[in-house]
């Protein structure tokens, strides 16, 4: 199925959807998402069956903040789709796709790790690539550039470019 | 009465010419210098490769640099036998306290080199994921810079360390 097809048949499901460089985009509302996810799937001519990426886009000026993307990918008919979903910046949060699609554990755990964003009924939404007490989400384009302290043992050293001696 | 003390059974010298010829062959030295040298002529590294640094460091220790000519061309798998930390790489934040357990964990004396730019000060990675110098850990001895160093600069720095070892205490 050719991109402008492709659309046309996920716009009876989800009516927002945009084409750009043969790659189809559709955009949900985040109450809606489990719904149309479950209905890409279910769909004969779509069987959007696979998740092969999540992941999350911050953007500081627009509104809302946070965008959840979901790379979806038919097994049956080998074609594509992404799925965006807004996520608010003072509150974002976003139903868990875990259930639906089990590789989402550990790509919505990275993104939570990242981001911040809050993937709600996850089964065990913990850090999993930064260390276990670390306090903020690097990620987000509001973070400090630059080296950061070295935290160990109770020691705090600067990184080399703000060391004094 | 053993047959080599035979007066002048094997070369007709008498007890006495003997006596200074065994005295001859007697090496005198300090303790510090035979401790030392034995430290130093053979080291123990520790595995310890964590990126790209780690394949020069590899590169090294096989046949076309050939460490054993120093005779440390054996990385042991635990840090139990070892005496040497090449850190080869950069360190993520998440890897630190294991690279300190890992240090805590080899016997003393022993000793840390720390090959190429990002193990020595974070390098190109100036961000929240890599640890700004493993300097901040652990005790570094030599600092090997390079991204990566060839193997002829980890050699260099290996002398280096040797030429530490042999001039320092033997009491470390």
């Amino acid at each position: 199925m050719i991109a402008a097809e492709l659309a046309e048949r996920v716009r009876t499901i989800s009516p927002d959807v945009v084409v750009s460089r043969d790659e189809v985009t559709a955009f949900v509302q985040p109450e809606a998402l489990l719904g149309a996810l479950a209905a890409l799937r279910d769909d004969a001519e779509l069987s959007f069956d696979a998740l092969s990426s999540l992941t999350v886009v911050d953007w500081p000026d627009r509104v809302p903040r946070f965008w959840v993307a979901y790379e979806l990918y038919s097994m049956t008919h080998r074609h594509r789709l992404r799925v965006k979903v807004g996520v608010p910046a003072e509150d974002p949060r976003v139903a868990s796709v875990t259930p639906m699609f089990p590789t989402a554990n550990w790509h919505e755990r990275e993104a939570w790790d990242f981001f911040g964003v809050v993937f709600e009924g996850h089964p065990d939404l913990v850090r999993i690539l930064l260390p276990d007490d670390w306090e903020g989400f690097p990620l987000r384009k509001t973070e400090e550039l630059g080296g950061i302290d070295t935290r160990y043992q109770g020691a705090f050293i600067p990184p080399v470019d703000r060391r004094t001696t | 009465m053993p047959v080599e003390r035979i007066e002048g059974f094997h070369s007709g010298k008498t007890d006495a010419e003997a006596e200074a010829e065994v005295k001859r062959g007697i090496l005198l030295t300090t303790l510090d210098k035979a401790v030392n040298w034995s430290r130093k002529q053979s080291m123990w590294p520790v595995t310890f490769g964590l990126a790209c640094c780690a394949i020069e460091m590899m590169s090294a220790g096989a046949g076309d640099y050939d460490l054993s000519r120093w005779g440390m061309e054996l990385f042991r798998a635990s840090p139990r036998q070892a005496d040497l930390m090449i850190v080869a790489g950069r360190v993520s934040q998440k890897m630190a306290p294991v690279l300190r357990t890992v240090y805590d964990q080899m016997p003393e004396p022993k000793w840390v080199i720390s090959m190429g730019v990002c193990a020595s000060a974070g390098g190109m990675f100036t961000n929240y994921a890599i640890v700004q110098g493993v300097d901040t850990i652990v005790p570094v001895d030599i600092y090997v810079p390079g991204c990566p160093p060839k193997p002829e600069m980890l050699m260099y720095g290996i002398l280096r360390l040797h030429e530490k070892v042999r001039t320092e205490g033997h009491f470390k």
